[in-house]
């Protein structure tokens, strides 16, 4: 399905006329990098992520940092502490996501009790509208199943927001069913089972969770243990539109942190990273190509 | 006994969707074990609080406590259940559940480390694996209950994150569970948590208020005015007033009160800058949020981070609440109250000196709330109004994990019954 424009879930803005953040998948696999918002500080964040941009980011999903972070491990946790310790707030979040000068579309991922807490009415409400505001336009959130999803789902419809949902490898049957409903934009597939964090192999599982919504009218990004161009090749080419990339990238993060190396050399080696991740993505969508399809 | 996975607006499944599969296939197995008693499980489980936790706990009449208070003042002495806490009620629930459903590794968090060490015992018993996540804050200042828990064969992981205390070791405990739920129960240690959780902790726990409610009437013929407990998460809590929570003085029937005491720590203000709340009053300050899994009341910032709470009580050392007792509260069921640290520590050395009972911190706190409401009552008055004529207060916990911290907290502070402990101190720390 690599290359199909293909259109958002059924009950996002999608309905509108065909979701950007599904467009971001339209043009070959699309590269999405992870990284915390202001982490280690506003400034050197800003840097990093337009060098994300450069690299050839299509989608950035940008962590507005949580201080209870359960679905992170180690590596995304600490990123998630310096960015807290570097001052970074909801407010100053939007701030950085409206100076970030990318070409890349912005997607929040962050825990439903900011979400929830924005702003002065209860509810996800005055959130997704500040989102919206900011040029936001998507929300992936973690600990928010598609059970407990209704009123976010509502008020990403009525700014104009996708929603991405996390299929996990665990994930079957009316759980499937019940995302599927209420996903636009893109699905988040989970490559494998644990919290975050860069691995060196590639999980048997991906193939058999990607079999599992292969039908679905959304884009495909697999994610959890990328680290590699030669992994982001690999998961393309066993089926995957997109590669979602955050550890790997935020160790390089943490290492400019660790050996206090200046923040341009920290941004071009980001840039790097990010170049052979869309160039391994592209290669296995070449792969794709010269294969016939396996669905 | 309802398995409704949320309580008015509190509660719900909020956590990653790689744990949903086992949420759900912990609440089918709390729907037929616990609420339907299938294969006999609620049997085995009463039989084995009976017969490995020494149930059931007594009540007693405080003979000293009813005089200065000018009522009857029972206690529920869970101190006496094996392990020293109520805390065995659960995790023998829950280890026992997951050797139902086919699980062969146990993990838990733990502050106080009373549940970690119930979790260990209970594992120990059962012949199961145990895992067990504590801040490297409580690790040191729980150092007994670690060697506990680590001679019962348990394996004890140190978290490092944050200010290193039970927020940090729940977080850690999810992720762990999240890559391992296939093989892994998580016995979670309170009445906080994604549905079944709330329910079903104090399903396990109910068992102090059922005891407690059927010795009171046989003890006196009638029931309490007042049910008091401290809460931190909500276990004990949730355990001592479930059995009471329909006496609610509708259909003209005896209406016994429910007041849940709080740490009032240091001090109810909060430091928003630095993100701490010098207490854990969280039913009497929190606000509405989403923390480990459920909507409940949390001491959260103005954005929605969770602050550092703090209390001399480390069991009560918590930033959330069990949703329903949140929705309890709301409903104007249970009072929620809290006392700070200095009454706790007072009310300590009371019980301790006159009753020959030494407490939790965390019982200390239900116990503080007596002063606090009713105090010293003249001979010649019949006292006690404030919570009624008869009061039954449980007693959590036993408190000789705390007498380090006691008599630390204790050298710097003006307290009636506090022994002198000058010439003693140069031997601990």
């Amino acid at each position: 399905m690599t290359g199909d424009a293909t259109t958002s879930g059924t009950s996002g803005s999608g309905d509108l006329d065909g979701s950007t953040l599904s467009n971001a998948f339209a043009e070959g696999p699309a590269f999405v990098p992870y990284l915390v918002a202001g982490d280690p500080d506003f400034e050197s964040s800003k840097a990093y992520l337009e060098a994300l941009d450069r690299g050839g980011a299509d989608v950035i999903e940008l962590g507005l940092p949580f201080s209870e972070p359960m679905a992170e491990g180690p590596t995304i946790q600490t990123a998630i502490a310096r960015a807290l310790e570097g001052g970074m707030t909801p407010d100053r979040y939007f701030e950085l996501a409206e100076s970030l000068d990318v070409e890349a579309s912005l997607v929040c991922m962050t825990y439903y009790n900011l979400v929830y807490q924005y702003g002065t009415e209860s509810g996800p409400r005055p959130f997704v509208e500040r989102a919206a505001e900011a040029g936001i336009e998507g929300l992936v959130i973690p600990d928010l199943p598609a059970e407990e999803a209704e009123d976010l789902r509502a008020a990403c419809d009525e700014f104009g927001l996708d929603l991405i949902f996390i299929v996990a490898p665990t994930t079957d049957g009316d759980r499937l069913d019940r995302m599927r409903e209420l996903v636009s934009g893109y699905v988040y597939v989970q490559a494998r089972l644990g919290t975050t964090g860069a691995r060196s192999d590639v999980s048997d599982q991906t193939a058999t969770i990607l079999e599992r919504v292969a039908d679905w009218e959304v884009p495909r990004a697999v994610g959890f243990g990328i680290s590699s161009g030669e992994h982001a090749e690999r998961i393309v080419a066993g089926g995957a539109d997109g590669i979602i990339v955050g550890s790997a990238l935020i160790d390089v993060v943490a290492e400019g942190v660790e050996t206090g190396r200046p923040v341009r050399e920290t941004a071009n080696q980001l840039e790097s990273l990010a170049s052979e991740l869309t160039e391994g993505a592209a290669a296995g969508a070449r792969k794709n190509r010269s294969e016939p399809e396996g669905q | 006994m309802s398995s409704d996975a949320t309580f008015g607006d509190y509660g719900g499944q909020y956590v990653p969707e790689a744990l949903m599969p086992a949420i759900d296939e912990l609440t089918d197995a709390y729907e037929r074990y616990v609420l339907d008693n299938e294969d006999g499980f609620m049997d085995e489980f009463r039989a084995r609080l009976q017969d490995f936790g020494g149930r059931p706990t007594p009540i007693q009449r405080a003979d000293q406590l009813s005089e200065r208070y000018g009522c009857d003042v029972y206690l529920k002495r869970e101190d006496l259940l094996h392990g020293g806490a109520h805390k065995l009620n659960n995790a023998l629930g829950q280890v026992l559940l997951a050797k139902y459903m086919g699980k062969d590794r146990i993990i838990a968090e733990t502050g106080a480390g009373q549940h970690g060490t119930a979790t260990a015992m209970a594992c120990a018993h059962l012949d199961m694996p145990c895992e067990i996540y504590m801040g490297r804050t409580d690790i040191n200042r729980q150092r007994p209950n670690v060697f506990r828990m680590r001679i019962n064969g348990a394996e004890v992981n140190p978290v490092d994150v944050g200010r290193g205390t039970l927020k940090e070791a729940i977080t850690e405990t999810f992720r762990d569970w999240a890559g391992t739920v296939e093989d892994t129960h998580y016995v979670v240690g309170s009445v906080v948590g994604p549905h079944p959780f709330p329910s079903m902790v104090r399903d396990f726990q109910a068992v102090i208020s059922e005891e407690a409610r059927a010795q009171f009437r046989d003890r006196t013929g009638g029931l309490p005015d007042t049910v008091v407990a401290c809460a931190g998460g909500g276990s004990n809590t949730m355990g001592s007033f479930a059995a009471f929570i329909d006496d609610d003085g509708s259909d003209g029937d005896d209406r016994v009160d429910l007041h849940a005491v709080e740490a009032g720590g240091s001090s109810l203000q909060v430091d928003e800058e630095a993100g701490v709340a010098p207490n854990s009053a969280t039913l009497s300050t929190g606000e509405e949020g989403v923390l480990h899994g459920a909507r409940t009341k949390l001491l959260q910032d103005s954005d929605g981070q969770i602050m550092e709470s703090h209390s001399v009580s480390a069991g009560l050392d918590y930033a959330g609440v069990g949703p329903e007792l949140a929705q309890l509260v709301d409903e104007g069921r249970v009072t929620p109250a809290n006392v700070d640290d200095d009454v706790a520590l007072a009310a300590f050395h009371r019980l301790s000196a006159t009753e020959g009972i030494i407490p939790a911190l965390e019982s200390a706190h239900a116990l503080g709330y007596l002063e606090e409401r009713i105090g010293v009552v003249e001979e010649t008055e019949k006292g006690g109004a404030a919570l009624g004529d008869s009061i039954l207060v449980t007693v959590s916990g036993r408190g000789d994990k705390d007498l380090e911290t006691v008599i630390e907290e204790s050298a710097d502070r003006d307290l009636d019954a506090a022994p002198d402990m000058d010439v003693f101190r140069e031997g601990i720390r």
